[in-house]
């Protein structure tokens, strides 16, 4: 198995332009500038299979095709550095580890798109990855990567960093224009589409960190290349980060597709302190939980969904047989309930509602019907907002109350926690 | 009142953007660094010089959670509490600086040194338990670990 996108992490200047350039650094983009338009460049990245590392995994070549070739005002990229699905740290590897890469297939990204400038929103709380950021960016300016007529080329591109302050849902890609445009990041109505109708009403495209991070491989090695990587329809390797009651937690660079079982038992060393494994959520927290017996899948899209989860953002939180799953479920509804922006009644209610209910039944006050009516306010929860956090505050609650119903009337019944050693709240 | 190099530095900042009210965030954020939390006055000083209201100014801090709309201890302890640290005991690690500094969460020490918030996942899951202090994040805490840390912050 090759890895590509972390080999260098770590080694003594990687995080450097000069260990970037060592390492074959920029030849992806100086190679673009001189041999292909850019339509070729979308046609490669769509050939590779690509798909968004921010969650959602819609293919990124195709994304990109539906950006106006020719527009008489600007065309924005905006690089998505929110980060701030729990369970997840993969952008960050990026950013601190070696940040040339995103930024070369930004540059590569806004040449095939015929982009001049481009924003990355980081999270706020990313303050030391924003130093790093900004250092990174000031030696590309300062090598004739970004800026006017970049390598003679007659391309030019801006990148800008912009810092968010605490939101989650300024992750989401219509609440991250709103944040960019100064504003509250509440997100927009879908149509129009950003590739329509993004920030400050120009065509836009948003993708992920990582997903950037991917193009100089493409286009250094082939989009054939990358397709022998994962499986069919999930190509590429990517870093899952492994969370939870493991030995050894930490990101793993791995091809999509690989199992799910080796990744929590071969690469993270297995459950702490000898235990045995309860429940694993694999793509962040907004994916529905898998337990024990069912985490023989491998990690990709097709798998996770035929599974009854998602790959999400391939963060993988593992929890052992001490784990209380109904305070599994009041930490999550915490967190949405608290990251509903408020603007759609059904998600600022609904996700208020699951909360109290989780609290009830922690607290011993839940009552049995407690159960189906959780399941009714998180069905009726999908679908009904304006973005998606309205889905990924239903998501987990079914997946627990689904999976470990029995735990949760006993608890209900008993009035108490049935795992004595579990984590608190 | 906003220090001049804080103007300029804003002043900066919109040559970004096609339009002065992106630079709020910016603002807000230098204000922050420089006072601490952002007051009332800070507001509608960031209102005229982006040529807003102040109560669109506001609108946006209140929304964004990084943003004290209260004055905070010299040190701001933010635990993460969600669900990889709390499985970590994220709760410990909250309870432990309760105890040691004799305050709940949302408090300020007697001596304005230390407030103490709990905070949604951070990014540092694979690291858990963790809390920001000010820019630096503090991961796979233990007690001894705190100790030293706070050790250092008097
Ligand atoms: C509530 C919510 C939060 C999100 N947070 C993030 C995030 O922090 N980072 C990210 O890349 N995508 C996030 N997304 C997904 C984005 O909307 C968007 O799909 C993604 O940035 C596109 O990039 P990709 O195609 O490269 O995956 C979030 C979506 C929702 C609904
Ligand atoms: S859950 Fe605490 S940093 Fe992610």
């Amino acid at each position: 198995m090759e890895l590509y996108l972390t080999k260098n992490f770590g080694k003594p200047n990687a995080i450097a332009m000069a260990g970037y350039l060592k390492h074959g650094g920029y030849r992806a983009l100086r190679k673009v500038l001189k041999k292909m338009e850019p339509k070729d460049v979308v046609e490669e990245v769509k050939d590779s299979g690509l798909r968004g590392r921010g969650g959602a995994g819609f293919p990124t070549g195709l994304k990109w095709s539906f950006m106006p070739q020719e527009t008489d005002g600007p065309k924005y990229i905006a690089c998505n550095a929110d980060e701030s699905e729990p369970g997840t740290f993969k952008d960050r590897e990026f950013l601190e580890k070696e940040p040339q890469m995103m930024i070369e297939g930004l540059i590569i990204s806004a040449y095939a798109m015929g982009v001049n400038t481009c924003y990355i929103y980081i999270r706020g709380e990313y303050a030391t990855q924003t130093k790093i950021l900004q250092q990174a960016l000031a030696e590309a300016y300062e090598k004739k990567f970004l800026g006017r007529n970049i390598l003679g080329s007659g391309f030019d591109c801006d990148i800008y960093v912009h810092r968010g302050a605490g939101a989650y849902i300024c992750g989401e890609e219509t609440g991250l224009m709103e944040s960019i445009e100064g504003k509250k990041g509440q997100p927009r109505k879908k149509p129009p589409f950003p590739a329509n109708f993004g920030l400050w009403g120009r065509p836009t495209t948003v993708n992920n960190v990582e997903t950037f991070a991917q193009v100089p491989h493409i286009i250094n090695k082939g989009a054939s290349w990358f397709r022998g990587i994962g499986t069919e329809k999930s190509t590429g390797n990517t870093i899952f980060g492994v969370s939870g009651h493991v030995n050894k937690p930490g990101a793993y660079e791995l091809p999509l597709g690989y199992g799910l079982k080796d990744l929590i038992y071969k690469d993270a060393g297995g459950i702490r302190n000898g235990r045995e494994l309860k429940a694993v959520i694999p793509g962040g927290s907004s994916v529905k939980v898998l337990p024990a017996d069912r985490i023989d899948v491998p990690l990709d899209h097709d798998s996770l969904t035929n599974a009854g989860s998602s790959l999400g953002t391939g963060a993988v939180i593992v929890m052992d047989d001490t784990t209380c799953m109904v305070r599994v479920g009041v930490v999550l509804a915490h967190f949405y309930r608290h990251e509903s922006c408020g603007q759609c009644t059904n998600c600022r209610e609904g996700s208020a509602w699951l909360h109290q209910l989780m609290v009830g039944i922690e607290n011993g006050q839940g009552k049995i019907e407690d159960l189906d009516l959780l399941m009714d306010v998180a069905d009726s929860l999908e679908g009904s907002s304006i973005c998606a956090l309205a889905d990924a505050a239903a998501w987990p609650v079914q997946g627990l109350v689904t999976h470990f119903r029995d735990e949760f009337e006993e608890h209900i019944k008993t009035g108490k926690c049935t795992s004595p050693d579990s984590f608190r709240i | 009142m906003l220090s001049e190099n804080a103007k300029k530095e804003i002043e900066r900042e919109m040559a970004k953007y096609p339009e002065k009210r992106a630079v709020i965030l910016a603002a807000l954020h230098l204000v922050q660094k420089e006072e601490g939390w952002i007051s009332q006055d800070a507001m509608e000083e960031v209102a005229s010089l982006l040529d807003l209201t102040p109560i669109e100014v506001r609108e946006v801090t209140s929304f964004y959670t990084m943003f004290n709309m209260r004055p905070v201890g010299n040190h701001h302890l933010q635990v993460c509490t969600n669900l990889s640290c709390a499985l970590m005991n994220g709760r410990g690690v909250v309870e432990y600086i309760q105890r040691k500094l004799g305050i709940e969460v949302g408090e300020t020490t007697g001596d304005e040194r230390f407030t103490l918030s709990t905070v949604e996942c951070l990014g540092s899951c694979g690291t858990a338990p963790m809390m920001q202090i000010g820019d630096d994040y503090h991961e796979n805490l233990s007690e001894p670990k705190i100790d030293s840390i706070l050790e250092t912050l008097k």
